[in-house]
């Protein structure tokens, strides 16, 4: 009797997570999300008391580090316009994460295409890659304004500034995870007289989803930090990055207020990295490793 | 009698590297007929799955013709008149057993029924139709190697190159893969090229036994393997059968290069 209990021989779509029914790894798991929880929480906790004892025993005044529950109060604060600052750090963070998510496609894409360049042609990587990595070694601060002067101060500069920070990890990855192909698994391909594209589409790219995630998890913070970075310059109207050069602006007087943006932004950024996290346990379910969150 | 299948005449190759050039093959010349099994037996080094994969036209030789079917190598491939195995299962993590099978029909443009239709008959060939929605890591090595095996038969090829396919297995899952190939063969009418490092295994598949000696690898001795075709557990108790190991050992051990190495897993 094998190991594992018998399934009906139904046909899995390809991208379904099996998840092993064997007593061991599958037993834990439904037990194992009220505890996680449970845990985040804690370290939570431990996070603020350290930051509250810090801010006590350094003796240190509001505007370098206010009270935890100033941050707090801040979000309940009314604005100029009367709405409140939760509702208006909602609004533009929602901005943010839009210029994100279209900076993270475009990135991903223009990625994707680079590396599936490099990966048949040494030629290409050669001539190109030195200027792909150049590209990254100039600060992003110098490159959003004349980013935003050529494009304008709409959503799409940001977005293209997020894709400028989104596509290198994905290029290195992929390169690397196209190649990384098993020698035999090539052979089988050419022994079946398959095509450039069959050999791409159906040995390549699924070997190398596991690289591309990666890529992808460092690319998800990145984009956010990018469109953030793209809204900085003068022009914008919203977005985190105009909350955040307001806050700086009137820090002196209001200094919880810069903190919550800090705040907001991070979780924009948290937020990017699990759903990417969420949509690789779907897909790369059939990886031995599981995935580490 | 029909012209060969396979032949080989005058092949050699030589791998060049920055260390200098290594030869791996000398003068193999052989002639193979339709429906024949046949082994290829050496000592580690000695080129025998370089010479498989010269007649599946992955490799290139250096020298020499092949023509398989009375066409190049290469043209072979591209009518896709092989099925390959490896000696690790090389099935893709990501695709069900059932569509590990399917793929040599999806990459040939079979139609929609065939791809459903004939890897579950070749799942229940080799006894694995109930694994059909398992992912690879799951099942056993033995399995993945059957799964394999149904792999290479999906496209019905007249030519199957096995690279020691059975090598990475505990012997009593080998004498039984041994057995299930040869009813696999026997319904297909495939013609096996058959790498091994098994003498006993050799004996007990083949029709003909390819001894090479190593450095350059070239062929020592063709033995015949004169058993009735049908094989099954009384064929291994058969004095022929004895004599044969000893007959194939002795090729192994009289080529005075080997003075010093093991010739293989000898088993029987």
């Amino acid at each position: 009797m094998p190991p594992w209990p018998r399934r009906p021989a139904s046909r899995l779509p390809a991208t379904t997570t099996y998840n092993p029914p064997v007593s061991s790894a599958g037993g834990d798991r439904r037990g194992a999300r009220p505890r996680r929880w449970l845990r985040s929480l804690a370290v939570a906790v431990a996070i603020a008391g350290v930051w509250e004892a810090g801010k006590a025993l350094f003796a240190l005044p509001t505007y370098q580090l206010p009270h935890l529950h100033e941050i707090a109060a801040d979000f309940l604060r009314e604005g100029a316009g009367g709405e409140r600052w939760v509702w208006i750090m909602a609004l533009n963070a929602g901005y943010t994460a839009l210029e994100s998510l279209i900076g993270f496609a475009l990135g991903g894409a223009a990625g994707l295409v680079l590396a599936i360049g490099f990966a048949h042609s040494r030629w290409l990587e050669r001539g190109l890659s030195p200027y792909v990595v150049a590209s990254q070694t100039v600060p992003i601060l110098a490159i959003a304004p004349m980013v935003v002067v050529w494009l304008g101060t709409s959503w799409f500069s940001k977005a293209v500034i997020a894709a400028y920070l989104t596509f290198f990890p994905v290029t290195v990855n992929m390169t690397r995870g196209l190649r990384a192909v098993d020698p035999d698994a090539l052979a089988l391909m050419r022994a079946l007289a398959a095509s450039w594209w069959q050999i791409l589409f159906k040995l390549r790219f699924p070997a190398a989803l596991p690289y591309l995630f990666t890529a992808l998890r460092i690319s998800a913070t990145a984009s956010v930090i990018g469109a953030i970075v793209g809204e900085l310059p003068v022009g914008s109207r919203y977005g985190m990055g105009v909350v955040i050069i307001n806050a700086a602006q009137y820090y002196n007087w209001r200094p919880a207020n810069l903190w919550a943006a800090i705040l907001v932004s991070a979780l924009i950024g948290i937020a990017f990295y699990h759903a990417v996290a969420a949509v690789e346990r779907r897909v790369v379910g059939w990886a031995r490793t599981a995935p580490a969150v | 009698m029909a012209a060969p299948i396979i032949e080989l005449a005058g092949v050699a190759k030589t791998f060049e590297s920055r260390a200098g050039a290594t030869e791996a093959l000398r003068a193999i010349s052989l002639a193979v007929d339709a429906g024949e099994f046949i082994s290829i037996i050496g000592p580690s080094g000695c080129g025998k799955s370089s010479l498989l994969r010269i007649v599946g036209d992955l490799v290139e030789p250096s020298a020499g013709v092949v023509r398989v079917k009375g066409k190049s190598a290469r043209q072979a491939r591209l009518d896709r008149d092989y099925g390959i195995v490896f000696q690790t299962p090389v099935l893709y993590d990501w695709r069900t057993v059932l569509e590990n099978v399917q793929l040599p029909l999806e990459v040939a443009g079979r139609p929609r029924g065939e791809r459903q239709e004939r890897p579950r008959t070749l799942l229940r060939l080799v006894g694995l139709d109930e694994f059909a929605g398992h992912y690879p890591w799951q099942l056993s090595g033995g399995m993945q190697q059957r799964v394999a095996i149904a792999r290479a038969l999906a496209l019905n090829p007249s030519i199957l190159l096995m690279d020691e396919p059975f090598g990475a297995l505990d012997e009593m899952t080998r004498d039984r893969l041994n057995q299930e190939l040869l009813q696999v063969c026997a319904e297909t009418a495939a013609t096996v090229l058959f790498v091994t490092h098994s003498i006993a295994e050799a004996v007990f598949l083949s029709t003909r036994i390819v001894v090479m000696s190593p450095r350059p690898g070239a062929i020592d001795r063709v033995v015949t393997v004169d058993l009735p075709r049908a094989r099954g557990d009384a064929t291994r108790a058969l004095p022929r059968f004895f004599e044969l190991v000893t007959t194939v050992r002795r090729s192994l051990r009289e080529d005075p290069r080997l003075a010093g190495e093991r010739a293989g897993g000898s088993g029987g």
